[in-house]
This record gives structure tokens, C-alpha cells and sequence, in this order.
């Protein structure tokens, strides 16, 4: 059993999610938790609480520097830079959610597809993610923006465009692996169809591996929507995000330091604890990993 | 009630199992014994539909009266685990690991029949005691891999025996085993078999195993029967070169004289002779 066996890794979910214990020797992990915890909570908070209207305009105290009264000080149009990210928040984490679960749901079943059929339509399969990945998420955003216009439509369907090959291929591997396996076989002599043995058998034994690549794809999405925001695709006014407030601090960079490096902040932080999490989640849920000093 | 004539398996024209004809009758045990690659599986898996595509059967499998050979897949499945049932060598790798052993058992009883949930739970508790393994209740709620081989094998027996069916393929079921597990595992597919009136036909190939539990033997080289009759003939007086050879082949423990020859001096002992 010393080749990486995910019906081995599957087993250790199991144990190392009903053994508490694990979790508390995998810190980074809990760092990751506590991070993304942060976030999430202030943007739930946002729905309902901000310290000032995020959009209510005080041209007299503009590009305050943080105080007691603006803890993130004022941006350009003396808007409170807390309020804006806190609300910006909500965009951020909305696009990468959609986007997520559109590369997790359509990756997994293109990926369990290809593990399926034949050899001839897998590596047609194979050959075409590759194409899908080769492409810049952020070229093709540029294009939709100018096709369907700018906005979050744009970005969740780039960053999907890109999250589904490489969910496909991240999966197809050990999916393949798994119906290699004496029980597929067993369960077809029991007179098994093919959906039972994709859902029954291949789906909960490649679980961590898509558990852990959902984490890093939230990571990847955040990201490019900031970037794309910054660029001017993403989000619209009135809508913020942390990715736009950038791009609004961008030429103030001189004057006002804080007013971008605090949104950056943010998302350095989300990332940051979406990575995190990722990594505790594999070292977590990989038997060979976990030898080597967790469990 | 299974008759297997002009029968062949090929891949891109290259011809890796021909038979001519092997029946088995209902309750009978057959053993098909021969080396590795020499078709035995291929053979076996033929019976259930489920070669590799890129391969190609010619002939026919007659079951039950039915032409198996060319059969759609929805008539196959209703076959398979009802009417024919498999056990396979590796216990420990034909068992779901992410689901546990009653309801692994149970879900071919749900697949097969109609029986209610409650039902099917004291039915796959009964399997379980008709296959002696201990505390079935305790181990309803295990997952696979907190039970030993034996008892994975015996669960597997549980499942396949679950529908009653009328032919058990056993491929090598105890070749994965310790010894001393072994032969509970045949007295236990021998007794089922008896007691369900149900043919098996075992797979190995070791012909000491075949021999404890079947009545006939055909003996398989290079993907043809090249000897086929009752056991003790087989055995005591084979006919074919090869089976000679497979007779010779099987290891017995040496004599006295057989360890002096291999060893060349005996050991010495602590009374020092």
C-alpha cells in the first residue's frame, strides 16, 4: 500500500474526521479556518451592519488616513474604506462561490465521463481540457467583457471557462484508478449499472481530492476576481469589490498608501486561508502525508 | 444448465480462449485449473458478459435454457448476482471501502428484490450467520477495512450467496488468504453449496484446493481444455502432458530423505545428534 491508493485515502477521511484530534495537530488548518472565518463573518455582517453608508459621499474628509472614527480611513470621495470593504466583500466571495461550484459540478462530471468511456474518448477528452487550460482565464474574461458586456456574468463565466478542465483533469486520474479496482468489478457481477458505480463507488473515494481541489479553486478565483476588477471587467458601479477599489486607489498609491494596501490586505488574507485550508485538508486526508508527522 | 460450446474469445483476430464444450450441472462443483494466463478468468468472465469491449466472443453460453452470448446488457444484469453469482480472489480490494458491510450487502438484496428496509436488514444479519461470521450485528455497522481477510471473504460470500443463486463462479477465493483461513473458506462454499443446491465452479491454480471441493476437474492450458473429467481420474491417472506436469508441479512437503539431498547436512540439534 505504498502507492498513493485514494480507496487508502478515502479510508482516512473517514478516521481523520471522526479522530478530532487530527484536525488539532494540522495547524494550518485551523489558521486557515480561522482566516477565512474572519472574512466570512464580516461579510455576513455587511449584509446587514456597515459603521457609514459605503456609498454615502463626504468630499470634506476625503483621503482621511485611518482613525478612531474611519478605522480604514476615506477613499478618494470620502466614502468610509471599511464600510466599502466589507460590502466589497460580498461580490468577491459571490463570483468565486458560483464560479466554484460551476467548475466543481460540471468538472466532476466531465472528469467521471472520461474515466468512463473508452480509451479513444478519453484522450480526445484529455487533449481538449488541455486546450481549456492553456487558455488565460483572464484573456477570455477580456473577450466576454467586450462580447457580453463587463460585469460579474463575465467573470463567473471565465473563471468557470478555466475550473472546469482543470477539475476534469484532476479528477479523471483517480477516477480511472478507482474503476480499475476489484469492488468496481465485484459490484458489476452483483449486476450493478454504470450511475451506481459512478456514484456508489468512484464518487465518495475520490471525495478528498475534490474536497481539497475546491479549497485551491476558491483560492484561484478570488484571486482572478480581483485581478479582473482591478482590470475593469469585473464588478460595475454601483457594486464594489476589493479588486475595483484597488483600481480606484491605484493613482493615489503616492498619497494615500493605505487605501490600497488594506483592500490587498483582505484579499491576502482570504487566499492566504483558502491555501491554507487546502493544505491542511490534503495533509489531513493523505495517509502518506499523515506518516510523516501529523497523525 | 450451463453448457458453454464452440465457444471462443479473441483480440484483433489473435484467439486467446477456444472450448469446445463444458457444461455444468445444477449442485455440481467444477474445478477449472491451469497457470496463469492460461484463460481460466477470461473463461469465467465470458459466463457473466463482462469481458473488455476490444475483446471478441464467438459461440455460445447456454444458461438456464437462455443464449448468454450476445444478450443485451439489461438481461445480463438481471443475471448477474441473481441467477449467477461471483467471489473474487482479493477480498480486500472487492469490497467498497466508503461503505459499510451491511449495507454493502444488503444493497444487492435491494437491487434484486422487493423487500422492505427492515427486511432486508434481518436477511443480510442471516447471510452473515449462514456465512459464521461472528457477531453479524456488531459487524453490520463496520467498514471493510476493520475486518480481517477471512472475514472480508466470508462477506463476500454473504453477498454473492444473498439471491440464492444457481451457479457461484469462485475465482480463486482463497488464494488471497492465509492458510489457516483457507479452509474454512471452502468448507464454507462447499456446505452453501450443498445446502442451496448450487453449482460452483472454482478457479485456481492450485489443483490441491480444486481437489478438497470438486467433483470434476478441467484442466486449461494456453486458453484450451486440454483434459476434462471426475477428480479422482483426473488425479490418480491424467492423460495430458500438461496435466502430469501440473500434478508434478504442486509442491508436498519433502522427506526425510528429500530434505538430505536439498540441504546437504541436517542441522544439528541442542541434544547435539
Amino acid at each position: 500500500m505504498s502507492e498513493s491508493n485514494p480507496t487508502v485515502n478515502a479510508k482516512q477521511t473517514r478516521t481523520a474526521l471522526a479522530n478530532r484530534s487530527g484536525a488539532t495537530k494540522s495547524p494550518q488548518l485551523i489558521l486557515g479556518i480561522i482566516l477565512t472565518g474572519f472574512v466570512v463573518a464580516i461579510t455576513i455582517i455587511s449584509f446587514f451592519w456597515t459603521p457609514y453608508d459605503p456609498v454615502g459621499i463626504d468630499v470634506e474628509s476625503r483621503l482621511t488616513p485611518p482613525n478612531l472614527s474611519h478605522w480604514f480611513g476615506t477613499d478618494r470621495l470620502g466614502r468610509d474604506l471599511f464600510s466599502q470593504i466589507m460590502v466589497g466583500s460580498q461580490n468577491t466571495l459571490y463570483v468565486a462561490l458560483v464560479s466554484t461550484g460551476v467548475g466543481l459540478l460540471l468538472g466532476t462530471s466531465l472528469g467521471l465521463a472520461a474515466a468512463g468511456s473508452g480509451q479513444r474518448w478519453g484522450a480526445v477528452f484529455t487533449r481538449i481540457s488541455d486546450i481549456g487550460i492553456a487558455l488565460p482565464s483572464i484573456l477570455i474574461a477580456l473577450v466576454l467583457a467586450t462580447t457580453l458586456g463587463p460585469g460579474r456574468l463575465s467573470v463567473i463565466v471565465a473563471i468557470s471557462f478555466w475550473f472546469v478542465p482543470v477539475t476534469a483533469r484532476v479528477v479523471v486520474g483517480p477516477a480511472r484508478q478507482i474503476l480499475a479496482l476489484d469492488f468496481v468489478e465485484a459490484a458489476m457481477t452483483h449486476g450493478r449499472s454504470r450511475l451506481y458505480i459512478v456514484f456508489r463507488q468512484v464518487v465518495p473515494n475520490i471525495g478528498p481530492i475534490v474536497i481539497v481541489q475546491t479549497s485551491m479553486m476558491f483560492a484561484a478565483a478570488i484571486l482572478i476576481e480581483a485581478s479582473l476588477s482591478f482590470l475593469g471587467v469585473g464588478a460595475q458601479p454601483p457594486t464594489t469589490s476589493w479588486g475595483k477599489i484597488m483600481m480606484d486607489s491605484q493613482p493615489l498609491v503616492q498619497q494615500a498608501p493605505y487605501y490600497s494596501l488594506l483592500p490587498g490586505a483582505f484579499i491576502v488574507i482570504t487566499v492566504l486561508g483558502f491555501n491554507l485550508i487546502g493544505d491542511g485538508l490534503a495533509v489531513l486526508l493523505d495517509p502518506q502525508q499523515s506518516k510523516k508527522g501529523v497523525v | 444448465m450451463l453448457e458453454i460450446k464452440n465457444f471462443r474469445i479473441s483480440i484483433a483476430g489473435k484467439t486467446l480462449v477456444k472450448i469446445n464444450h463444458l457444461a455444468a450441472e445444477p449442485g455440481e462443483r467444477l474445478g477449472l485449473v491451469g497457470e496463469s494466463g492460461s484463460g481460466k478468468t477470461l473463461t469465467v468472465l465470458s459466463i457473466l458478459g463482462l469481458l473488455p469491449s476490444m475483446m471478441d466472443v464467438e459461440g455460445s453460453i447456454i444458461f438456464d435454457g437462455k443464449e448468454l452470448v450476445g444478450s443485451p446488457e439489461n438481461v445480463l444484469a438481471k443475471i448477474r448476482g441473481r441467477d449467477i453469482a461471483m467471489v473474487f480472489q482479493d477480498p480486500s480490494r472487492s469490497l467498497n471501502p466508503t461503505m459499510k458491510i451491511g449495507r454493502q450487502v444488503g444493497e444487492t438484496l435491494h437491487l434484486h428484490t422487493d423487500l422492505s428496509k427492515s427486511a432486508i436488514k434481518q436477511k443480510v444479519i442471516e447471510l452473515m450467520k449462514s456465512v459464521q461470521l461472528p457477531d453479524p450485528e456488531k459487524l453490520y455497522t463496520r467498514y471493510p477495512h476493520e475486518l480481517s481477510g477471512g472475514q472480508q471473504q466470508r462477506v463476500m460470500i454473504a453477498m454473492a450467496i444473498a439471491c440464492k443463486p444457481k451457479l457461484l463462479i469462485a475465482d480463486e477465493p482463497t488464494t488471497a488468504l492465509d492458510v489457516t483461513v483457507q479452509q474454512g473458506i471452502l468448507k464454507l462454499i462447499l456446505q452453501l453449496s450443498k445446502e442451496n443446491d448450487m453449482a460452483v465452479i472454482f478457479v485456481s491454480h492450485n489443483l490441491g484446493v480444486v481437489q478438497a471441493v470438486s467433483e470434476r476437474i478441467a484442466v486449461m492450458n494456453s486458453g484450451e481444455i486440454v483434459e476434462i473429467g471426475p477428480t479422482s481420474t483426473i488425479l490418480d491417472s491424467p492423460s495430458a502432458t500438461y496435466t502430469k506436469e501440473l500434478i508434478g508441479a504442486n509442491p508436498s512437503i519433502p522427506d526425510a530423505q528429500e530434505l538430505n539431498r536439498l540441504l546437504g547436512t541436517r542441522f544439528p540439534t541442542d541434544r547435539g545428534d
